[in-house]
């Protein structure tokens, strides 16, 4: 009965009480280290990247390419069952212009971010990475044209960020 | 009917939001408890099953956290489930709650639910960016606030949405919180303030964002039996819903979120409404952010695709409007200590169909509430439907 209720629990510390040291802090930084697996999909995927193409898996049932790859088709329910390449070109989906590290710390120059739509794919098939030589970022706009910029072969290790990021292109 | 057995609600419990509160997560758990007890007019002795719902173990850099909280929460000597579906679970626990009773195996279950965010100093933040595909998206750099500017972004570009428009939720749900006295971010803002402030990731600016928080909030969930012995005024949980997309969120279009649709179609469905604008009287949309409370009352169905904006500036979703939205004052207004946000919502819907809301009270005859949160890789919908 909220209406009733006279006291809600609850004593706030002041975010000053913790700059005056008034608050004990302890400070706990984990060690715990990962190997992840990339699984059978994104292994060939990154193989491909290494040799400067981008994968993706195919669908006979409902017609879609898929990418990042998978080896099961999450609708059918079935194994997907072809591969194909995608090109490294494609269309901004949509975009964030971000202001904050990944640790909410404040960026003087900002980081764009952007889900892409990669020429050959499905409908909806975007991958997530990074857009620079944008020139000013208020310029920048959904169904702008991008192209992937590739680290030099030699530089390539097999990861997404073989793709160093994507610029905009002119038609 | 669904599940062996009605359900109600017949008593809930809130503590304050703040950015900082000096209780643990098993005190503020106590609080919420006790006091949704003492609403009910039940004690611990009454309660066979507990049901906690809490957010990522990382905030607290406590595993096993749902252990931790669990006597806080009244678990003791009980069954107990702790159930997480990322910012869904606020919604879901209390969904988990009613099969507890509507399955018929219990006859009554205390849902709590509870998180403190400031554990992880000196900014939770970066305890999200664990859910990102260690693969293919960390390497990226991926920062929360990023993707949902991204919707944020394709849900203006599919409808020709205005910020002025998506920040007029702001405005309201930060004025509606005036009145509630839990509340850390009440407050009489303009759409220019909105505009003018902090832009984190654009269009995600610092006015559009809820805060994080620490809090906790709970209900006791009754079957009918039990119901009519401890009240005259049960709040039925009428209908249920919840869904999931895949964690691939690159791969959806993020303009409208169909998983949220599907919970309220299932919820609806239960509840027997067919006509969801006009059958609903209040609800409380999930609203992190000011374009979510849109987005999710198309997902409710509460308006057409895209004309959630519209109704925004026609005075429409007001605590005096047709369709009032968020009359609690949200997670935009109250915080957002993320399972008991969720939480504070339901708890909202009963108490304004109880008439117990106080200076919130949505006025006339209210019969039918609808909660809804959301939550993971913005992919889980969850919704109740409560009736008086």
């Amino acid at each position: 009965m909220s209406a009733k209720i006279k006291h809600f629990p609850g004593e706030p510390i002041e975010t000053r009480e913790f700059r005056e040291g008034k608050v004990l802090t302890e400070s706990f930084k984990p060690k715990a280290k990962y190997a992840w697996s990339a699984g059978i999909a994104v292994s060939r995927f990154l193989e491909e990247l290494k040799n400067g193409r981008i994968i993706a898996s195919t669908c006979s049932k409902c017609k879609r390419i898929m990418v990042p790859p998978r080896i099961y088709c999450e609708k059918c329910f079935k194994p997907t069952d072809g591969w194909t390449y995608v090109k490294d070109t494609g269309v901004i989906n949509t975009f964030s212009v971000s202001f904050l590290a990944a640790d909410a710390t404040r960026l003087k120059e900002p980081i764009v971010v952007a889900i892409i739509d990669l020429d050959g794919a499905s409908e909806n098939m975007g991958i997530v990475h990074r857009i620079e030589e944008y020139g000013d970022w208020k310029e920048i706009k959904i169904g702008m044209r991008v192209k992937a910029v590739w680290k030099p072969p030699e530089e390539r290790v097999g990861a997404i960020t073989d793709i160093k990021y994507f610029k905009p292109v002119k038609e | 009917m669904f599940g062996k057995k009605r359900v109600a609600i017949v008593g809930a419990g809130v503590t304050l939001f703040r950015r900082n509160l000096k209780e643990t997560g098993k005190e503020l758990s106590y609080h919420a408890a006790k006091m949704a007890l003492e609403q009910a007019g039940m004690e611990l002795r009454d309660i066979q099953s507990v049901v906690m719902g809490t957010a990522p173990d990382a905030f607290d850099g406590v595993h096993m956290k749902g252990e931790y909280l669990a006597d806080g929460a009244g678990a003791y000597h009980k069954p107990y489930t702790r159930v997480f579906v990322g910012g869904g679970t606020g919604v879901f626990a209390p969904l988990a709650g009613w099969w507890h009773v509507a399955s018929g195996q219990f006859d009554t279950c205390l849902v709590v639910c509870e998180e403190k965010m400031s554990s992880c100093y000196p900014h939770p933040q970066y305890a999200f960016t664990t859910i990102f595909d260690p693969v293919l998206e960390r390497p990226i750099g991926m920062n929360l606030i990023w993707i949902f500017a991204l919707e944020m972004n394709r849900y203006m570009h599919k409808h020709n949405i205005k910020k002025e428009d998506i920040a007029l939720v702001s405005v309201k749900n930060k004025r509606n919180a005036l009145d509630n006295p839990i509340a850390q971010l009440a407050a009489n803002i303009t759409v220019e303030d909105v505009l003018n402030s902090e832009v984190m990731a654009w269009p995600v600016q610092r006015l559009d964002v809820s805060p994080t928080s620490d809090g906790a909030a709970a209900a006791v969930l009754v079957s009918e039996d039990v119901a009519k012995e401890v009240t005259d005024n049960p709040i039925w949980i009428d209908g249920v819903g919840w869904c999931i997309d895949s964690t691939q969120w690159t791969n959806r279009d993020l303009y409208y979120p169909d998983y949220v649709e599907y919970a309220a179609r299932m919820a609806y469905k239960m509840a027997g409404i067919k006509n969801p604008p006009k059958e609903i009287d209040v609800a409380e949309p999930y609203d992190p952010f000011d374009y979510k409370e849109l987005h999710h009352m198309e997902g409710l169905l509460l308006c057409k695709k895209g004309e959630a904006p519209k109704l925004t500036r026609e005075g429409v979703t007001q605590r005096d409007g047709d369709l009032p939205t968020c009359p609690s004052g949200g997670l935009l207004g109250c915080g957002n200590p993320i399972a008991a946000a969720g939480m504070m919502k339901v708890c909202e819907i009963f108490w304004q169909l109880r008439g117990e809301a106080g200076k919130r009270q949505v006025p006339g005859d209210l019969r039918t509430g609808v909660a809804q949160a959301w939550g993971d890789l913005m992919q889980y919908g969850s919704v109740i439907v409560l009736r008086r």
